[in-house]
């Protein structure tokens, strides 16, 4: 072995070549390289070119020649190569290699960092612009030697840290050699992340949508700078416009991550190349309609185990079905024609990849697109055109593998990088295993050499009698050491010799000392024997894989299609018009392409009949102020304004409490921002289209809103005593920060205003938080505001009148009661709980009365959920004001339909049960305000999302693809494959002020 | 008629920030008419309550019985009547304001801390409480929190001066909370996913090791005085009961375990969300379950969306005693709720008077307070109330009388004296205005 390695050493050295122009000081200069030639082997030049009994001609670096019909010089050194296959060597376009990174500073404080730390650069640190990994480079042999044995022999590398992580270069993984003969490219790609940079604990962005924000105001920014705008410099802003025109890579990972991206790059005509995750299958249509160019890692999940059946429950059926679909990742991706490279990214070990790519090529990934995307792809995409092909002039980058490298018994042997030969794996040796009869010393003994080739077992028997024997075996020399026939005694021969044509022969030492030789014949087997254990060892496990196929959403209760518009005719029910026709008894209500046609007695069938008698029927139930289907954070609390993020961006259409709202009765939700800071981030108002896409599911025209937040959690009063540092810590403070923003805003719709008029001659900077806001002046945008306490909803009143604006909605408001008849004054509305208090100071006098009083004094009142569990019981918490007030049922039915509907400027669609609405209906098996009552069919624009009929069916499913796989799972543990915890990922409920993806247990206390 | 007179004017007497506790019931009171839900699984129409001394002396059908003359008649008439619902493991009193930190009493620092007792910081006179009184809940077990033992509960009813005089059932038991199989990895501001525990085996032998040297020293000459192992006196006979948090199925399997090795009488599991899997061990060990919060969402995405709706059905079905309990976020606030916790079993399959067991009988079978309390039955006490209408349904829940051991108490709250001073202003605007007009 220690000869192996220094074999390695040796060659690389003899063939490596520094830079012609540097002095040399420890010998004599030699430039000399021999030509090298690879003959008689099976080449890929592309992936779709193969050539057989093909030579290549190396000179320095490079291929001389390639082809069949070569004349090989006669200095060249050759190398035989008959059996054997060549490729190009492969490409990684998404690495870490060989980056020196840096360290975080320690930091003494708890209290968060609200500015930045560094001078000079941008005002965000998680902006990392100016970091280019060309400046950090620490080439790591062992890394590279990882990456080499996996077929690599080029990667771009990058430092994987801060939203803007600075500039990544391409170099080759060539041992040996100084970074100057490595490096192809210095400057190839600047990269974009979703992810803070780990440097900075600056304490914005602390959520997904701060991230998508601060993206783009600096995209906004780096335009207004490179105009010469900017009245200082800002290193960040330079570097970055420098670097706009090289490759624009975003780390985007989950597939709707994905999709966030390709928006972003939209928006400001960027062809970003993005990287995923592995998950892209889930959302195959919306992914290749983005077109990007995708780098795709391989890092199936491991099987998890399950044999503890307590423990196993925790694995949800999403989990165990994405482990059984991440190997068909790749497959689907190609059948799609979708652009994509491959990468080791996210691997934990490089050694996995091949692995886990032959898994992917065996469950119908073409091979021919797997060199692609490991060659020619990425070649073409880092426009390199010298790398991941073999032709005449290109680097001579390729890798000697046994046979077809996609299949599992083959191997990479050897991979050259810039034309140095590293070798990975020694020939193996040859088969020395069978039966011998060995004469020493004039006796004739039994001799059985078994066991695996790497590690033989030798038996040597007299007479029945056993010796001790122990085996080496290097070839060609074999050494054994026998302990000798009397076993009271530690006496040994010792037995060495090489292996020879018709067996082993050579020189023992024998107990005594004696010096003779010994030789060994084999013993001639029948091979039909052999033949036969082979053949059945093949027959086992040939079951064909099962795929368990992409639901919609991919997890439990997912639809195998999407659901789709129907013709509805329900025949006979008790009608909640929600209108001024009042309840309307044994009425037929009938809907067609997603909107409310007819109601009337006795309508002619059509379409499918739902027979509702004695079934209540009624809009959908809306609930004004929702987090539920949001991914990472709901609070962007790392300033005291967010205006400028928004849910839009992060809505999650694979939250189960999708599903679980619509088994309510819920058919709408506005999905609000949190409470963290006084101006808060902007809204998203969606349809519960359980199994459609983000976008498809947010109400595009509906009026746009934002949430505001007054009291306790703008103020941090119950975030502990290290939060002490954000403006403002007082109701005081609050009305502060509205009149610093709004006059701000004034002035800034000025500056803008002037320029546009031709009155000034530099563009302003645009600035997304105060477009938001002079959006609300414009009477554009509105705002929905959490509050509690008179005084506080008093101020805000007075602020907006002063602004010549209105609010539209008062969220929460549990003393609105109080100041009911000013609301009502002003015109704002009422989204309230039916009876929360006491989880904190300011709902000391919340009552449960609070919406009779604030709809008796004629304020639109809605009853609202906050909370994902109750959002599901919306009925009963408007049943709750018919106990608590008094109401009528049709008011109380109302304010969790018709009047968030008002509230939210979208009544004209949805709310009531009225001709020319949007078919979005509930119907019930009972009066909907009985406690009784269930949400029988839930559906929204024609589409049954929810059918209690088919309840017993998806719950079986659910049971039944849960067992079948755990049979996979244990079916993949025995096999001996790696296996992992049983875990669940942590599926917390977010409120008002979760704090960014913080903590549930802790804030779980103070919510809302 | 004028006896009734008399209960209304007594009724809007007050408006002192907390309502004042009634005094002991002096008159006797005869309510006539409407539907008894007895809270054994039966209902007596038109029935006849007769109220002495604090005690039911007769209830009856009013169509074959005739009952002498009381000293307060009311009439209830298409109303209905019913035990006073029972709040068990609860922390009214406990806490007043969850964010404010002050307010806050209701878990002691510490591993094993059975000689804590909650009724002492019981705070009779809580908003909270008085809250919850006009939805029907009158009893509360009332339990500290925290720790693997966090304490001892005892029982209360819901309209006294103080702590002493509430009492119903002093130390009516020991509260322990399983060690996990599995635990949420990370920390608060970095949660990660739920992964399995793997000091569980450390942490159920951490309480064998207590129930150990606790019952060895109960057994000793007690020459050096310990506190927490005197306060484990009772466990054993059945003076007192463990109740026991659990809801996995596992831990719930351990429990059981337990309970036969340390010959444990009276055990009770809280929480039990899995406990319908091994609803049978449970039976075979009479074994009650206090279930958690049914307003609640599913443990897994994988669930059935419904499940923790039907759980307490499913248990019922298996013979087991149930009783719901409500601890969780904002769990003084949402007693009120616990009516709508019963309705909403009934809703999704169980039949309305045995839902209606889950928060009465079985509830004060489980706390061992149903000599007295949790049916409406001859010599019990005369803790009930009379709703308008069905009072496990939100839309129907409208109390109109409730009796504490006979005492007709207050109805009023904080929260309705504020509804009332809030509607009376804007009624006087409007009066104003229209005189204007």
């Amino acid at each position: 072995m220690r000869i192996f390695k220094l074999l390695i050493v040796l060659l690389t050295i003899n063939l490596s070549f520094s830079q012609d122009y540097f002095p040399k000081n420890d010998g004599v200069k030699q430039t000399f390289k021999n030509i090298v030639a690879v003959t008689n082997a099976t080449v890929y030049t592309s992936s779709n070119v193969k050539i057989e009994k093909a030579t290549i001609l190396i000179k320095d670096d490079k291929i001389l020649e390639i082809g069949t019909q070569i004349s090989i010089p006669k200095e060249a050194t050759i190398i035989d190569a008959t059996g054997k296959t060549i490729y190009p060597s492969f490409i990684d376009l998404y690495t870490e290699f060989g980056i020196q990174k840096q360290q975080a500073k320690p930091r003494n404080s708890r209290s968060p960092q609200y500015d930045s730390e560094r001078n000079g650069y941008y005002w965000n640190d998680h902006i990392r612009a100016d970091f280019n990994a060309s400046e950090n480079l620490n080439y790591d042999e062992k890394a590279a030697k990882d990456l080499r044995d996996t077929g690599f022999g080029t990667v771009l590398s990058f430092n994987n840290d801060g939203i803007v992580a600075g500039t990544g270069l391409l170099w080759t993984l060539n041992d040996g050699e100084s970074n100057g003969n490595r490096i192809l490219n210095k400057k190839i790609s600047q990269h974009i992340t979703f992810k803070r940079s780990s440097l900075s604990n600056q304490s914005y962005p602390s959520s997904l949508m701060g991230s998508m924000a601060l993206i783009r105001q600096f995209y906004h920014d780096a335009k207004w700078y490179a105009a010469g705008n900017s009245k200082t410099k800002d290193v960040s802003l330079e570097v970055f416009n420098q670097n706009k025109n090289l490759l624009q890579f975003f780390n985007a990972g989950d597939k709707l991550n994905i999709l966030r991206a390709d928006k972003i790059g939209d928006e400001f005509g960027i062809n970003y190349i993005i990287k995923g995750s592995g998950n892209e299958l889930e959302k195959i249509d919306e992914i290749k309609k983005t077109n990007a160019t995708l780098l795709i890692p391989v890092n199936f999940p491991d099987a998890y185990d399950v044999s503890d059946a307590f423990l196993a429950e925790q694995v949800v059926l999403a989990d165990m079905k994405f482990w059984n679909q991440a190997p068909y990742n790749l497959k689907i991706l190609a059948e799609n024609n979708i652009n994509f490279a491959l990468t080791t990214a996210d691997l934990k070990n490089p050694k996995d990849f091949l692995t886990n790519l032959r898994k992917a090529v065996e469950l119908g990934f073409p091979k021919e697109k797997a060199l692609a995307a490991l060659t020619e792809i990425p070649a073409k995409i880092a426009n390199q055109t010298n790398i991941g092909s073999l032709k005449k002039g290109n680097l001579a980058n390729f890798i000697i593998a046994s046979g077809d490298i996609f299949e599992t018994k083959n191997t990479i042997q050897e991979n050259w990088v810039q034309g140095n030969r590293f070798v990975i794996e020694k020939i193996q040796p040859s088969d020395i295993r069978g039966k011998y009869e060995l004469s020493l010393d004039n006796k004739k003994y039994d001799l059985n050499i078994e066991g695996e080739i790497s590690k033989l077992d030798a038996k040597l028997t007299q007479d029945k009698l056993e010796y001790g024997t122990k085996l080496t075996y290097n070839e060609p020399w074999i050494t054994m050491v026998v302990k000798s026939k009397d076993s009271l005694a530690s006496k040994f021969i010792r037995i060495s010799g090489l292996k020879s044509e018709t067996g082993l022969s050579g020189k023992a030492v024998l107990e005594n000392g004696k010096e003779v030789s010994w030789m060994a014949t084999k013993k001639i087997e029948t091979t039909e024997a052999k033949k036969e254990t082979v053949a059945t060892d093949k027959k086992e496990d040939k079951k064909a894989p099962v795929y368990y196929p992409v639901t919609f959403p991919n997890m439990a209760f997912g639809n195998a299609t999407k659901p789709k518009q129907e013709t509805i005719l329900f025949k006979n029910a008790t009608v909640w018009t929600g209108e001024k026709e009042g309840i309307l008894k044994e009425t037929d209500v009938l809907i067609e392409n997603g909107k409310i046609i007819k109601i009337g007695k006795n309508l002619p069938q059509k379409g499918k009949v739902i027979d509702a008698t004695g079934k209540h029927l009624t809009a959908g139930i809306i609930d004004e102020h929702s987090h539920i289907a949001i991914s990472n954070g709901v609070n962007e609390g790392g300033q005291n304004s967010s205006a400028e993020v928004t849910i839009e961006d992060v809505v999650n259409s694979d939250d189960i409490n999708i599903y679980r709202n619509l088994a309510g009765g819920v058919t709408a939700a506005n999905l609000l921002h949190g409470s963290a800071n006084p101006i808060g981030g902007r809204a998203a108002f969606i349809k519960l289209k359980w199994g459609y896409n983000p976008d498809e599911m947010l109400v595009k025209d509906a009026p746009k809103y934002i949430k505001f937040a007054l009291g306790e959690n703008v103020k941090q009063s119950n975030w502990g005593d290290t939060e002490r540092l954000r403006f403002p810590q007082s109701r005081m403070g609050v009305e502060q920060v509205y009149e610093d923003y709004f006059s701000r805003a004034i002035a800034y719709k000025n500056e803008w205003d002037a320029f546009k008029a031709g009155k000034t001659k530099n563009a302003p900077r645009f600035d997304i938080e105060l477009e938001t806001l002079s959006e609300i002046l414009n009477k554009k945008r509105f705002i929905t505001c959490h509050s509690y306490v008179q005084s506080e909803i008093n101020m805000l009143l007075k602020v907006a009148e002063k602004y010549n604006f209105k609010i539209q909605t008062f969220t929460h408001i549990l003393e609105g009661y109080k100041v009911a008849d000013k609301m009502a004054k002003h015109g704002v509305g009422g989204s309230t709980f039916a009876d929360w208090w006491g989880y904190k100071y300011e709902v000391n006098d919340a009552i449960p009365y609070n919406a009779a009083l604030m709809n008796n004094v004629g304020v639109t009142v809605s009853i609202n959920s906050d909370d994902a569990e109750m959002s599901r019981r919306l009925n009963h918490e408007a049943a709750k004001t018919l106990k608590y007030g008094g109401v009528t049922e049709e008011q109380a039915w109302n304010f969790v339909t018709l009047n968030p509907a008002k509230l939210l400027q979208v009544d004209d669609k949805v709310g009531s049960i009225k001709v020319g609405k949007d078919a979005d209906v509930v119907l019930w098996s009972d009066n909907p305000l009985s406690i009784y009552a269930r949400a029988e069919k839930t559906v929204v624009e024609g589409i049954i999302f929810f059918d209690i009929d088919q309840e017993n069916a998806k719950n079986e499913l659910v049971q039944k693809e849960r067992n079948e796989l755990i049979n996979l799972l244990l079916d993949a543990k025995n096999k001996g494959l790696k296996t992992q915890e049983p875990k669940k990922k942590s599926t917390g409920h977010y409120h008002c002020d979760t704090l960014g993806e913080k903590c549930r247990e802790f804030h779980a206390k103070y919510s809302n | 008629m004028k006896k009734l007179t008399y209960i209304l004017a007594f009724t809007s007497l007050v408006s002192f920030a907390q309502q004042t506790p009634a005094s002991k019931q002096t008159k006797s009171v005869l309510i006539m008419g409407g539907t008894a839900h007895l809270g054994n699984g039966k209902i007596q129409e038109n029935c006849l309550i007769s109220i002495v001394d604090g005690k039911i002396v007769s209830i009856s059908d009013a169509t074959v019985t005739k009952i002498g003359k009381h000293d307060v008649v009311i009439q209830a008439d298409g109303k209905h009547i019913y035990p006073g619902f029972i709040a068990p493991n609860s922390t009214l009193g406990l806490v007043e304001i969850d964010a404010v930190r002050a307010s806050d009493d209701e878990s002691e620092i510490g591993e094993f801390n059975p000689h804590i007792r909650s009724v002492i910081a019981y705070n009779a006179e809580s908003k909270l409480t008085e809250a919850a009184r006009p939805n029907g809940v009158l009893l509360a077990q009332i339990t500290p929190r925290g720790g693997r033992i966090s304490g001892t509960s005892s029982v209360v009813q819901l309209d006294a001066w103080n702590w002493e005089d509430a009492i119903v059932r002093e130390n009516d038991g020991i509260h322990m909370r399983w060690p996990n199989s599995y635990a949420r990895s990370g920390w608060w501001a970095e949660p990660g996913g739920i992964e399995p525990n793997k000091r569980y085996d450390e942490q159920v032998k951490a309480v064998q090791l207590f129930f150990d040297n606790a019952f060895g020293y109960l057994k000793s000459d007690k020459k050096e005085k310990d506190i927490p192992y005197d306060a484990m006196n009772g466990i054993q006979n059945g003076q007192k009961t463990v109740y026991v948090n659990a809801n996995g199925e596992k831990e719930i399997n351990d429990i059981i375990i337990f309970k036969k090795k340390n010959n444990i009488k009276n055990l009770v599991i809280i929480g039990g969300y899995n406990a319908h899997k091994v609803a049978d061990l449970l039976k075979e060990n009479n074994v009650s379950v206090l279930l958690r919060r049914i307003h609640d969402v599913p443990n897994s995405e994988d669930e059935d969306v419904n499940l923790p709706y039907k759980i307490a059905k499913i248990l019922t079905d298996k013979g087991i005693v149930v009783g719901l309990e409500n601890s969780g976020d904002m769990e003084r606030m949402q007693t009120r709720n616990i009516p709508f916790y019963a309705g909403t079993c009934a809703a999704w399959g169980m039949n309305k008077e045995d839902a209606l067991k889950l928060i009465t009988s079985n509830t004060a079978k489980i706390l061992g307070i149903d000599a007295m309390y949790g049916t409406l039955e001859n010599g019990k006490s005369a803790t009930l109330f009379i709703s308008e209408g069905d009072a496990l349904n939100m839309k129907t829940n409208k109390l109109v009388y409730a009796f504490i051991d006979g005492r007709q108490i207050s109805l009023e709250s904080h929260q309705t004296e504020l509804y009332e001073r809030y509607k009376e202003k804007f009624e006087e605007q409007n009066t104003k205005s229209e005189v204007k007009q």
